[in-house]
């Protein structure tokens, strides 16, 4: 993507430009809320992953070790509702995108800077008050909330279900400024055609965030009116369908997912073209296939209640239209493949983990086609293999796909360059330890191994003590590549404004970049993938 | 002049070996990573699993041989540099219909299959279940009524007609391939046809609160002079039927079993004293479920040390802990509440027998 060859200045940037926590505190700067995102969903992920070794390590025997199955139930639920709400839905929407969307489009900022700043103080706020029932009495019902148990349970769950409820509001915000920031805000010449598929990650994602959280938030109050009145909507002492809570539920949750995994689509389609110096293969079928997946997310939630009690019907439909996922979903993965022929390939830390990515992605994929037909559904729903497999897509797939994109642009946010050998190491103990960790998950899956279980027979140790071996492995990875990234911010080289010749606008200006992006007006006359002549060249560190 | 055709030399390599042992080896690696199919929806179901099974393994060696290769022939020092390909309208259609048809496919086949277990023949057996935290009760139409154990005859269809006292359960029977949530004010259904006579474990695969991974019970299908023993109301030594296939060794209904303080029941047959045909029970009844044997507070009062003593009831009075109460206990326990738990457990009144009273107390008696 060219631009107006206009000299890149450098000395006064975003971090430099003022100093202070306040400045930081209540900054409308794009860049500056990125990284405050950023800094919050790292904190809360280590929150979340304290709780995920804890599970793990109680589960390296049958039988109760360090944890009442009391406690046991509040861990998991922590881990899920912190990792889901605070995490995986903010991580590269919130964090990376937040950074790296006006100036992919060559704007200044969002399009509502103040609705930026607010939004993540409401994110905030949700926060706040679910992460306070740690100190008063903890939530055991599983951050899914299922009716009747979660209007019954003595924990703390009005408070979480509130938090929640808060936190959706903070979705829809970001979601709305994006969209419009995308259809107002583009440079000149950065026509629809050209837009980096990043952005149409994006934007379909924006969709089903303003789109599905509404539901969300109407359920979640449903269910505060239900517990603090007692007006029966869920209960059926009270006269409510429990069920239908699940199908309120899901209709958020199941395209939630997408919210989830469509960022982490989008960070694959910039770092592959970028690290094979190619175009991305069948660009417009790429992000047609986005949109594909953002449609039928809305239309498949039933399959999350195959076993509920819902009509045959009703999982005739929703078994047919789940099975739709997969197309679009197989046309990116082939055409992420398609990317990788015939390219100059670049070993670099973000093609590492995107290869980790298409590894663990393809099984995830996979075992959701299983998932999707219905009467093999019937045996593994509720087991272990749903653990596994959505752990797949939403380990394996966001949070790789969150480690490429944050070693990709992390030159970009700070200026710096980490040093590869490193981050590779941390790259291969995150994706040898993933595998291992829930790998067996599956075949305790088919076995019978239910999940959400604080005990279990002695016949799934085996399994359960290589999965609790795997955790540990992740943690080094996880810890290792944190250290690097810490000690990069601290003592790195610098980085040059496009170390990896990328040829998207945020690396046409300085790095960091100035406090509104750029200084000249960026015009684009190319593709944003097309690596031609000297162009497949440029970058000092590919 | 032609040589003499030969056979190539069979070798003895041990890539032969491996090819020779292979079937052999699959078949292991099938029985070793799925329950053991005891009905014959299982068996349908375990053709259609691993049908996708292997067609996932396809798609996956397949793709990521591709990355291998690409990785190698076109990393940057064998291929500084990139062709100039922008997609391949052929190839991208070919890669959207395929998929298409082949989902399509395993959807047909999987409703089929999904039509079978949603199917009951007419003539089949109904069996009531309720589940309620943390145990399963089994009503039959003769009366007859049990706890944790689902009795059911060999090579009959039974249809369960399941419903919950409290929060939503799941039933799940491994070896059978069903599984059906439990809610309340609804009934829901699974059915089966058992094949293999003997033991089959039961779970709860719906989270329902503390003692979720206790909430277990058995299937035990039994032979047809067997079953009418039991219709009869004698007793079976369950102890003595053939072990879960699935999880062989695993022979007692240990609902509770992992709890802070829960005993695995005895299943050494022979003679038992009456506490230990008690120690037994209190497994098997799902008593471990809300009482430990540590003096550790779960949902019920601990029995440890409570016999004997005097307790504090709900309404201030207080009780001395004798026979005569713990059988109220059991048959009526919302009577006398001990301070300081919920009345949530259900009466055992007709579930237990005179016997069985007495083994429990004896066993109470006994955890000083």
């Amino acid at each position: 993507m060219s631009h107006a060859n206009a000299e890149v200045v450098h000395g006064d940037n975003y971090i430099n430009h003022s100093k202070g926590i306040k400045s930081w505190l209540l900054t409308l700067d794009h860049k500056r809320i990125g990284i405050m995102y950023l800094f919050t969903t790292l904190t809360m992920f280590l929150i979340g992953g304290i709780f995920a070794l804890g599970i793990r390590l109680e589960l390296f025997s049958p039988g109760m070790q360090f944890l009442k199955p009391d406690q046991y139930n509040r861990f998991f639920t922590y881990h899920g509702a912190i990792m889901v709400f605070m995490v995986i839905i903010p991580l590269i929407p919130a964090a990376i995108g937040n950074f790296v969307l006006p100036m992919m489009i060559g704007a200044k900022d969002v399009a509502f800077p103040r609705w930026n700043l607010f939004s993540y103080y409401v994110y905030i706020t949700g926060i706040v008050v679910a992460v306070s029932t740690l100190f008063l009495k903890g939530v055991d019902t599983g951050w899914t909330f299922y009716t009747p148990y979660s209007i019954r349970s003595s924990s703390s769950a009005t408070l979480v279900l509130l938090g929640a409820f808060i936190m959706g509001f903070s979705s829809i915000l970001t979601g709305l400024n994006f969209i419009v920031t995308i259809h107002k805000l583009r440079a000149p010449g950065l026509t629809w055609d050209r837009l980096p598929l990043f952005l149409w990650a994006i934007y379909a994602t924006s969709v089903i965030q303003i789109l599905a959280t509404p539901v969300l938030a109407i359920t979640l109050l449903l269910a505060l009116l239900e517990r603090v009145l007692g007006i029966g909507i869920f209960d059926p002492k009270l006269g409510g369908d429990p069920v239908l809570f699940q199908h309120f539920f899901w209709f958020y949750s199941h395209p939630a997912v997408y919210i989830m995994i469509l960022p982490a689509m989008g960070v694959i389609s910039e770092v592959l073209p970028v690290f094979s110096r190619k175009p991305i293969f069948g660009y417009k079928m790429i992000a047609a296939a986005t949109f594909g997946i953002a449609l039928v997310s809305f239309l498949v939630w039933g399959h999350h209640l195959f076993v509920s009690g819902q009509s045959a019907f009703a999982n005739f439909v929703f078994s047919l239209l789940t099975m739709f996922v997969a197309i679009p979903t197989g046309v990116k993965v082939f055409g992420w493949l398609g990317t990788l022929y015939k390219g100059s390939l670049r070993f670099n830390t973000p093609l590492l983990y995107a290869f980790g990515f298409l590894f663990v992605f393809t099984i995830g994929g996979l075992t959701g086609v299983m998932l999707a037909t219905i009467s093999v559904d019937v045996h593994l729903t509720d087991t272990y293999f749903v653990i596994a497999h959505f752990h797949y897509v939403m380990v394996g797939g966001s949070i790789l796909a969150f480690l490429a994109g944050l070693h990709y642009w992390f030159p970009k946010f700070s200026g710096k360059m980490y040093s590869e050998g490193p981050a590779k190491v941390g790259a291969w103990f995150v994706m040898i330890g993933f595998n291992v960790t829930f790998f067996p998950q599956f075949i305790l899956g088919v076995l019978g191994m239910p999940r959400r279980y604080a005990d279990y027979l002695p016949q799934f140790t085996t399994l359960n003590r290589i999965s609790t071996f795997g955790s540990w492995l992740l943690a080094i990875g996880f810890v290792t590549t944190a250290i690097n990234l810490i000690y990069a911010l601290k003592k790195g080289a610098k980085a040059g404004d496009n170390p990896w010749g990328a040829l998207t606008l945020e690396w046409q200006t300085a790095s960091p970049p100035p406090m509104e992006n750029f200084n000249y007006d960026p015009v684009v006359k190319e593709d944003p993938y097309d690596y031609r002549g000297a162009k497949a060249l440029m970058g000092s560190n590919v | 002049m032609t040589k003499p055709l030969r056979l190539p030399r069979v070798s003895r390599s041990w890539f032969h070996k491996i090819l020779l042992a292979a079937p052999f080896l699959i078949a292991n690696a099938h029985a070793a990573t799925i329950p053991v199919a005891a009905t014959d929806v299982a068996k349908d179901w375990d053709s259609l699993y691993w049908f996708l099974f292997y067609l996932s393994l396809f798609f996956f060696v397949g793709i990521v041989l591709a990355m291998i290769i690409f990785a190698v022939k076109y990393r940057k020092s064998a291929n500084p540099k990139s062709s100039f390909i922008h997609g391949h309208a052929g190839l991208e259609i070919f890669w959207t219909v395929v998929p298409t048809i082949l989902v399509l496919f395993i959807f047909w086949w999987g409703w089929n299959v999904y039509k079978e277990m949603i199917e009951p023949p007419r003539d089949a057996m109904e069996v009531h279940v309720i589940g309620k935290q943390w145990m399963w009760q089994f009503v039959y139409d003769n009366g007859n009524n049990s706890i944790g154990d689902l009795y059911v005859p060999l090579n009959k269809p039974v249809k369960l007609v399941m419903s919950s006292e409290d929060v939503i359960h799941s039933m799940f029977i491994p070896n059978f391939r069903v599984k059906s949530d439990v809610v309340p004010g609804m009934y829901t259904y699974v059915w089966f046809e058992a094949k293999i006579p003997g033991i089959h474990q039961i779970f709860c695969t719906e989270y329902c609160g503390t003692s979720h991974s206790g909430m277990l019970g058995r299937v035990i299908v039994l032979k047809p002079d067997q079953w009418k023993d039991w219709m009869l109301g004698k007793k079976i030594d369950v102890d003595s039927l053939p072990a879960d296939p699935t999880y062989p060794g695993y022979r007692a209904n240990r609902l509770g079993e992992g709890l802070p303080s829960a005993q695995a029941s005895s299943n050494n047959g022979g003679q038992l004293s009456l506490a230990e045909k008690g120690k037994a029970l209190i497994s098997a009844k799902g008593c471990v479920a809300c009482h430990t044997t540590d003096g550790s507070k779960l949902v019920g009062p601990s029995y440890k040390g409570i016999y004997g003593s005097n307790v504090k009831l709900a309404d201030g009075s207080t009780v001395k802990v004798d026979d005569n109460y713990i059988r109220e206990s059991i048959e009526n326990p919302t009577a006398k509440i001990v301070e300081g738990f919920p009345p949530s457990m259900p009466p055992y009144k007709g579930l237990v027998s005179e016997e069985e009273i007495t083994s429990i107390i004896q066993y109470i008696k006994s955890l000083k």
